[in-house]
């Protein structure tokens, strides 16, 4: 059978993988909400192998909520992303400078 | 080398390529195709899991809904992509350097953190019912909260997006209720009219 280390090394190159799309798409929301997708993504690959190797089915459902609140949080990205579109006509990340934080 | 353990690096190896795709490509819409991709390879190593029931609730939610949201919002927006892409490779030797970094400390610490623990059973009977069956003693409070946390979104999503246009006219049924029957139609008593003749008009 595959051992357990082999899903949580695939977990950790996938979390670094989007850690390095996030520092490259900066300018871009879009890639970001996806690259976040990823690093989700690489959780629960986590959760589901530990679940597997100890036979304990609360991994399981860990990955389920964090798949719902995923699923939550990108409609809710993406909606503000139209909203903002529709203010500025742009989804560069250097115009959403109107709060002067 | 058995079955399982070939799918695992095939599986693994186009979750990886195209995870990088995800985040090097040009184009938004490509780089939502590959996450498609990368959910389905996904979804294929989880099942080697034994997690059938969230393998497949990935590709229908995820897949299904999630990537569709994203290919609509990405397609409906008119982008910049040479001002979305500018200092995108200048910023690669710092993602590198962290990237490689956290990617190696992780590995270290999986690699080195004990050896083989005991080998895993292979569950007996449907994963889905078994699921079922914890979510809905053990976590069916959390579950109802997941329940709210999505319709807070929906909520939240419809808002967001809907606005009144200008030139659009509309009923409000507010309005249209609230209305009584003397604000429709009003009879006014007035005296009767006393017919006055023009001076031209008086010959027919």
């Amino acid at each position: 059978m595959i051992p357990l280390e082999h899903f949580l090394v695939l977990g950790a190159l996938l979390f670094a993988i989007s850690v390095v799309g996030i520092f490259m798409n900066r300018k871009n929301l879009i890639v970001l909400l996806m690259a976040i997708e990823l690093m989700l993504l690489a959780v629960n690959m986590n959760f589901i192998a530990f679940s597997h190797a100890r036979g304990d089915l609360s991994g399981q459902v860990f990955v389920f909520f964090i798949l719902t609140v995923a699923a939550a949080e990108s409609a809710i990205g993406l909606a503000i992303l139209v909203a903002l579109f529709r203010n500025l006509r742009s989804i560069h990340v250097d115009d959403l400078g109107s709060l002067k934080g | 080398m058995d079955l399982p353990l070939i799918l695992f690096w095939f599986y693994g190896s186009v979750l990886l390529a195209s995870a990088l795709a995800v985040v090097l490509v040009r184009n938004p819409v490509h780089a939502a195709l590959f996450l498609v991709l990368a959910f389905f390879s996904a979804a294929a190593l989880w099942i080697l899991l034994y997690a059938e029931f969230l393998a497949l609730t990935l590709v229908l939610v995820y897949v299904g809904a999630v990537m569709v949201l994203f290919l609509f919002v990405v397609m409906m927006l008119d982008i910049n992509l040479e001002r979305l892409r500018e200092g995108f490779w200048k910023s690669l030797p710092l993602a590198l350097l962290v990237g490689v970094l956290m990617a190696a400390e992780m590995v270290a610490l999986v690699l080195r953190g004990g050896g083989p623990g005991p080998a895993p059973a292979v569950p007996a009977g449907s994963n889905t019912r078994a699921l079922g069956e914890v979510i809905y003693t053990d976590y069916v409070f959390p579950f109802e909260i997941a329940a709210v946390i999505l319709l807070v979104a929906i909520v939240a999503a419809i808002a967001l997006t809907l606005r009144q246009r200008k030139e659009t006219k509309y009923q409000d049924p507010g309005r249209q209720l609230a209305v009584h029957a003397g604000d429709r139609l009003k009879i006014v008593k007035m005296a009767p009219e006393t017919t006055v003749r023009r001076a031209g008009e008086g010959a027919e």
